[in-house]
C-alpha cells in the first residue's frame, strides 16, 4: 500500500504482464531514439549544423551588402531581393520586422542566413509551419529548398516586446 | 532550537500528525489556491483575447496578463502546493515531527515575498517579459530578485523535507522502507534541488545585469540554463503528480501497487534522466549542434519516457487489482465500470491519468523529437501540449487531492460534495477541449504568445486557414468551461475551509476506501493491459503522422 512503510522484503519478482509492458515500452523508446539519427541520414528536414558568432553591426553590414547586390524591387518600403540559385540569402530580425523581402525559385537550394540585431526572435514560416529560433550574436545558416510556389510569411513567434505581433515578413517562391 | 512537537492521532487514518506540519501544509495550500485564483483571472483574460471571435484586451494588457498567468500558474500555484505535499509526504506519512518548523516558516515567508515582488512588478508594467524573461529583454530588477527569493524559499522547504526524512529515521517513527508516496515525493524533491539551482545560476547574473553590474549576457547561454529551471520545474510537477496518483488510488479504492520494485525504479529513472527534457526547448536553436540535441533528447531522456509509461501502467493496474479483489472481476472492465466515479478524488485520478497520457505525454514526446520540433516549436502546439500535462494532469490531480486534504487536514467537510465531483469533470472536459483545440490550431502554424493571429496591424497579412479559426473556437469554448471549473474549485475549497462543518474525531467520519487484502490468489490485470495497448497504438499513430507532416514541408538542413 502506497502510504505505509514497507516492512520485510518487497524486492519481489516482477509479474509476467508487467514484464511484457516493460519490454514493449523499452523497445518503443529505442525506436524513438533511432528515428532522429535515421532522419539526419535519410530525411529531408533537419536542424542545421552551421552556425557562427557575429555582432549585430557585422551582420547588418553583411545584409546591406547582399541587398545592394541582389535587389530587384520594393514592397511596402522593404527592398525585394532575388539571389540566384545556390547563393546566400540574408534575412535579419529586428524590432519589429523581418528584412528584406526575399524571392526564391521552387526546387532551387539556397543558404538562408538568419540573425537578430536586438532581442530573441522566432522565425516561423507561415502557413508552411517551419520554425527556427533567431538569437542575437548568432548567425544561423539553413540550407533550404522551397518545394511549392506561392507566398509564405515570416511570422515572429517568440515574444519580443509590445510590437511583437506586427513582426511579419515575406518570402515569395516562383 | 525548535519547540517540542505536539502530535494528534488522526481518527480517520490512524496517522500521527505533527501540529507544526499541519499548519505548514495549511498555509502553503492556501497560498497555492490564491495563486490559482490570480492566475485563473488572468487565464480568462488571455483566453478571451486569443479567441479571435472576442479579442478582448489590447496588446500591452494582453502580454502583461499572459506573463502574470504564466508566473502564477506554472510557478506559484504549483510550487506552493508541492511544498505542501512535501510537508504531508514527509512528516505526516512517516509519523514524524517536522525537522525545523521555524525554518519552514522562514522558507514560506521568502516564497510569499518573492511571489509578491514578481506579481507587483508585472502588474505595475515593469516586467512584460513573459514567464521565460529571455535576455536581452529587460524587466525591473526586483522582478529578478523576486525569482531568487522564491527559489531560495522553495529550496528551504525542500531541505526541510530531507531533514525530516533524517529525523524520522533517527527517531524510528517508522519501520522498514519509506512509503511509496514518500519515495515519489523524495524523487520530486531531488529534482527540485537541481531545478532551483539552475534558477539561482541564471537569475543571480540576470539580476546583476538588470542592475548594470554585469554588462553582457549571452542569449544562447541564458536559454540553455534557464530551461534547466523552466522545464525541470514542470518535471517536479510530473513526479509529484505521479506520487499523488498513487495516493489517490490508495485513498479512493484501496489500491496496492503490484510490485513496488517496478514503481520505485521508475521514480529513480525520473531522478536520473528527466532533467534532460529541458533540451526540448532548444532543438531549433542556433547555439547548439544537432549532435548535442540528439544525444540529450534521445539517449537518456527516453528512459524518463519509459518511466512514465511504467507508471501509466502500474497505477491503473493497482486500481484493477484492488477492485478485482473486492469481487468486481467480471470480464475485462467491470472493475473500471464500477469504480467510484462519484468520488472527486477518483474522478480526478482517472481524468488526470488519461489526459496526461493520451494528450500531454504523446504530444510532448512527439514534439520533443529533434526534427518534429521544426513543425511545432513556438506554435500553439507547445502550450497545447503543456496545458495537457500541467493543467489536465497535475492541476486536476491536485484538485482531487484537495477534496481529501480538506477533511483530513483542515478537518472540515467539503461543502457541496456533489458540486465538487461535477467541478472535476467540468474542468477535465473543458481543459481537454481547450488543449485539443490549441494543439490542433498550432498545427496550422498559429504562433504562441501572439496578440493577433489575424495580423491586422502587421506589415503583411498572411491568409489564415478557416480550420485554424475553428480550432481556436474549440479552444475558446473549452477554456471557458475550464475557467468555470477552476472558479468552482476555488469557491468550494475556500467555502469548505471557512464554512465547512467540523469533522468529528470519530473513526469513519471521513469515508476512506478499505484496503485490498495484500495476500490471496493472483489476480489478472487484463483490463489494464488492453488500456495500455490502446495507448501505445495512439502514440505510434500520432508519432508517425508527425513525421509524415514534417516530410511535406520545404527541405532544410
Amino acid at each position: 500500500m502506497s502510504i505505509q512503510a514497507l516492512k520485510g522484503v518487497w524486492w519481489k519478482k516482477v509479474d509476467r504482464s508487467e514484464k511484457l509492458w516493460l519490454g514493449i515500452a523499452l523497445a518503443w523508446c529505442l525506436i524513438l531514439f533511432a528515428m532522429m539519427p535515421l532522419w539526419h541520414w535519410k530525411g529531408g528536414q533537419n536542424p542545421s549544423f552551421e552556425t557562427y558568432r557575429i555582432t549585430a553591426a557585422d551582420y547588418q553590414a553583411k545584409v546591406e551588402a547582399s541587398v545592394q547586390k541582389t535587389k530587384v524591387g520594393e514592397d511596402r518600403g522593404f527592398p525585394v531581393v532575388a539571389p540566384g540559385p545556390g547563393e546566400d540569402v540574408y534575412m535579419l530580425g529586428r524590432l519589429w520586422q523581418w528584412y528584406p523581402v526575399v524571392k526564391l525559385k521552387k526546387g532551387e537550394t539556397y543558404r538562408l542566413h538568419l540573425s537578430s540585431l536586438d532581442l530573441v526572435h522566432g522565425f516561423s514560416l507561415f502557413p508552411l509551419n517551419l520554425n527556427f529560433m533567431v538569437l542575437p550574436g548568432y548567425e544561423y545558416v539553413l540550407t533550404v529548398t522551397p518545394t511549392e510556389k506561392g507566398e509564405v510569411y515570416a511570422v515572429c513567434n517568440e515574444f519580443c516586446g509590445i510590437g511583437h505581433h506586427q513582426m511579419v515578413g515575406k518570402i515569395i517562391v516562383e | 532550537m525548535s519547540s517540542i512537537a505536539t502530535f494528534r492521532t488522526c481518527a480517520q487514518t490512524g496517522l500521527r500528525v505533527d501540529g507544526a506540519a499541519e499548519r505548514l501544509i495549511k498555509v502553503h495550500a492556501v497560498a497555492g489556491v490564491l495563486a490559482i485564483l490570480f492566475g485563473g483571472i488572468a487565464a480568462v483574460l488571455v483566453l478571451l483575447t486569443r479567441w479571435p471571435a472576442v479579442h478582448l484586451l489590447g496588446p500591452a494588457m494582453y502580454y502583461r496578463a499572459l506573463t502574470f498567468h504564466g508566473m502564477n500558474m506554472l510557478i506559484f500555484w504549483i510550487i506552493f502546493f508541492e511544498v505542501a505535499i512535501l510537508y504531508f509526504a514527509g512528516p505526516i506519512l512517516l509519523g514524524s515531527r517536522v525537522a525545523w518548523p521555524r525554518v519552514g516558516w522562514a522558507g514560506f515567508g521568502l516564497m510569499v515575498a518573492g511571489s509578491l515582488l514578481i506579481d507587483v512588478a508585472i502588474l505595475r508594467g515593469g516586467a512584460d517579459v513573459m514567464f521565460t524573461s529571455y535576455v536581452p529583454l529587460r524587466a525591473v530588477s526586483y522582478f529578478y530578485l523576486g525569482w531568487i527569493l522564491f527559489a531560495v524559499g522553495a529550496l528551504i522547504g525542500v531541505c526541510n523535507f530531507f531533514a525530516t526524512l533524517v529525523v524520522a529515521r533517527a527517531e524510528r517513527t517508522y519501520e522498514g522502507s519509506v512509503p511509496l508516496v514518500t519515495f515519489g515525493a523524495a524523487a520530486a524533491a531531488i529534482i527540485a534541488v537541481a531545478t532551483l539551482a539552475h534558477g539561482a545560476i541564471i537569475y543571480i547574473p540576470t539580476w546583476l545585469w538588470s542592475l548594470g553590474i554585469v554588462q553582457n549576457l549571452d542569449a544562447g547561454m541564458y536559454r540553455l540554463i534557464w530551461w534547466g529551471l523552466g522545464h525541470s520545474s514542470q518535471q517536479i510537477n510530473v513526479t509529484a503528480m505521479v506520487a499523488v496518483w498513487y495516493l489517490l488510488a490508495t485513498l479512493t479504492v484501496g489500491a496496492v501497487p503490484l510490485n513496488e520494485k517496478v514503481c520505485r525504479t521508475a521514480f529513480l529513472l525520473y531522478i536520473l534522466f528527466i532533467n534532460l527534457a529541458s533540451a526540448h526547448h532548444l532543438l531549433v536553436d542556433p547555439q547548439l549542434s544537432p549532435a548535442w540535441k540528439v544525444f540529450n533528447t534521445s539517449y537518456a531522456m527516453y528512459l524518463a519516457v519509459l518511466a512514465s509509461m511504467v507508471h501509466g501502467m502500474t497505477v491503473p493496474a493497482a486500481v484493477e487489482v484492488a477492485q478485482r479483489k473486492k469481487g468486481l472481476s467480471k470480464g475485462l472492465f467491470e472493475w473500471l465500470a464500477k469504480a467510484p466515479w462519484g468520488n472527486p478524488g477518483f474522478a480526478a485520478l482517472a481524468l488526470s491519468l488519461a489526459l496526461f497520457g493520451f494528450m500531454g505525454g504523446i504530444t510532448g514526446v512527439t514534439f520533443g523529437a529533434e526534427q518534429v520540433n521544426i513543425i511545432s516549436h513556438n506554435t500553439l502546439r507547445i502550450p497545447g501540449h503543456f496545458h495537457s500535462t500541467v493543467v489536465a494532469g497535475t492541476t486536476l490531480a491536485f484538485m482531487g487531492l484537495t477534496y481529501i486534504v480538506v477533511p483530513l487536514i483542515f478537518r472540515r467537510r467539503v461543502v457541496w460534495p456533489r458540486l465538487a465531483t461535477a467541478q472535476i469533470y467540468l474542468f477535465g472536459v473543458g481543459i481537454a477541449l481547450f488543449a485539443g483545440g490549441m494543439t490542433t490550431a498550432g498545427s496550422y502554424a498559429v504562433p504562441r504568445r501572439h496578440w493577433d493571429v489575424q495580423f491586422a496591424s502587421s506589415f503583411f497579412q498572411p491568409p489564415i486557414e478557416p480550420a485554424a479559426f475553428f480550432f481556436l473556437g474549440v479552444m475558446g469554448i473549452g477554456g471557458l468551461l475550464a475557467g468555470l471549473g477552476g472558479a468552482l474549485y476555488v469557491l468550494i475549497t475556500v467555502g469548505s475551509v471557512f464554512f465547512g462543518k467540523r469533522v468529528p474525531d470519530t473513526p469513519g467520519a471521513v469515508p476512506l476506501a478499505a484496503m485490498a487484502p495484500e495476500s490471496g490468489k493472483h489476480v489478472p490485470i487484463s483490463g489494464t493491459m488492453v488500456l495500455v495497448f490502446v495507448f501505445l497504438a495512439a502514440f505510434v499513430i500520432y508519432y508517425f503522422l508527425n513525421w509524415k507532416w514534417l516530410a511535406a514541408i520545404w527541405y532544410v538542413r
